[in-house]
């Protein structure tokens, strides 16, 4: 397997990538907040060519939880895209939006937990729903392309009408387990 | 201003900065930033943090991108900042135009006993501002840095970082509200008027 196609999953062909970017439009999400990963590539990209959204690119996706709280208190709408492993890095900022009730959607690209080939993502993917929902996040999972767009529109609208930390875990079996060319 | 030490004083500080604010947004980093926002006058478009430690300036980030034709200043403290030091890229990166952070560097974790911070050890945190991308990225230990700083801030067409030197008492407890959904909603509302309470 050569790295393009290594870095490009999910497949090239698959769609649910391009049904969560219209899920965004459809709920006028303007900023796009993100650490970056292969299961969100398309979407991002997406966003990227979107004059009307702020990509903004964290260095580690904590800041996302906090960025998104100024973003509401200026009356924008955001997201949050990470892997499973940053989620463990937005544990106590995610205190902010309990606190403040911030309507904070999240979508998870899940690593760790169908066909990981790598020892070190199993730890925090296996975590990752549970560490979530102990800090207050409604937690649905799509496995399947075709639950994507009503999952993710879920996610979004229960963030943003009952005002809280909710998130969409996108699991590896939809995005395709990564195998460093071992399959 | 200043303090029987030679240092700014925080309080003296804040006043200055927040005197004919006009529409100024402030958010202030947990612990004394907000204490000290609170005693030059709680209101709407104050919104003090009471956790979220190195959250600040991607508070005031969001808000900024959120609110173009706002000025933003974030009010924190070095142990604050020190927690965040990647969000000075990520402002970095996104140059916006209308925000401000001020860091108020005492050297000390001054909630927690007064232990040294990193800055006590030299880190410079106006060098790694300016590091990141932040051009206007300066150092303030007297008065006159203070009134420049306040008219900087209002006057900026770049992102603008600032640590300034203060010393390191413990001053008497101000307390903002706690609630942080009362804050918010306050805060919402004076930005975006009624409608902050029912979004499409």
């Amino acid at each position: 397997m050569d790295r393009a196609a290594l870095e490009m999953r999910p497949d090239a062909a698959a769609e649910w990538p391009d049904h969560i970017y219209e899920s965004l439009k459809t709920h006028n999400i303007t900023q796009v907040a993100l650490v970056p990963d292969a299961g969100h590539a398309r979407l991002i990209r997406r966003c990227l060519a979107d004059n009307e959204m702020r990509v903004i690119t964290l260095t580690t996706e904590e800041e996302g939880v906090a960025l998104l709280g100024g973003s509401w208190l200026g009356g924008a709408k955001g997201i949050l895209l990470m892997q499973s492993s940053g989620v463990g890095n937005c544990i106590n900022m995610l205190s902010l939006a309990i606190l403040h009730r911030t309507p904070l959607p999240m979508l998870v690209t899940m690593r760790g937990d169908f066909a990981e080939f790598n020892p070190a993502q199993v730890p925090m993917g296996q975590a990752t729903q549970t560490v979530l929902e102990a800090m207050g996040t409604l937690v649905q999972r799509a496995d399947l392309p075709e639950d994507v767009a009503a999952t993710v529109d879920s996610t979004i609208r229960l963030a943003f009408n009952t005002y809280r930390p909710t998130a969409t875990l996108l699991g590896q079996r939809l995005i395709g387990a990564k195998t460093f060319g071992k399959d | 201003m200043m303090s029987t030490s030679g240092l700014l004083e925080r309080r003296a500080v804040v006043r200055a900065l927040l005197a004919i604010r006009g529409d100024l947004l402030v958010i202030s980093g947990l612990g004394a930033p907000s204490w000290d926002i609170t005693a030059a006058g709680d209101c709407a478009q104050n919104m003090p943090l009471w956790g979220g430690m190195g959250g600040a300036a991607m508070m005031g980030l969001g808000l900024a991108l959120a609110q173009p034709a706002r000025k933003v200043l974030v009010i924190t403290g070095d142990g604050e900042m020190l927690m965040g030091l990647g969000g000075l890229a990520t402002i970095a990166v996104q140059q916006p135009p209308n925000l401000a952070v001020v860091v108020l560097d005492n050297e000390h974790y001054g909630e927690t006993g007064g232990q040294e911070t990193a800055t006590r050890h030299g880190v410079d945190l106006a060098a790694m501002a300016r590091g990141a991308g932040i051009a206007d990225a300066r150092v303030v230990r007297d008065e006159a840095g203070v009134l420049a700083l306040r008219d900087a801030i209002h006057a900026a067409a770049a992102p603008l970082f600032a640590v300034v030197k203060i010393d390191s008492a413990n001053l008497q407890l101000v307390l903002p509200p706690r609630e942080g959904a009362y804050l918010q909603a306050r805060f919402r509302e004076a930005v975006l008027g009624p409608a902050a309470h029912h979004q499409s």
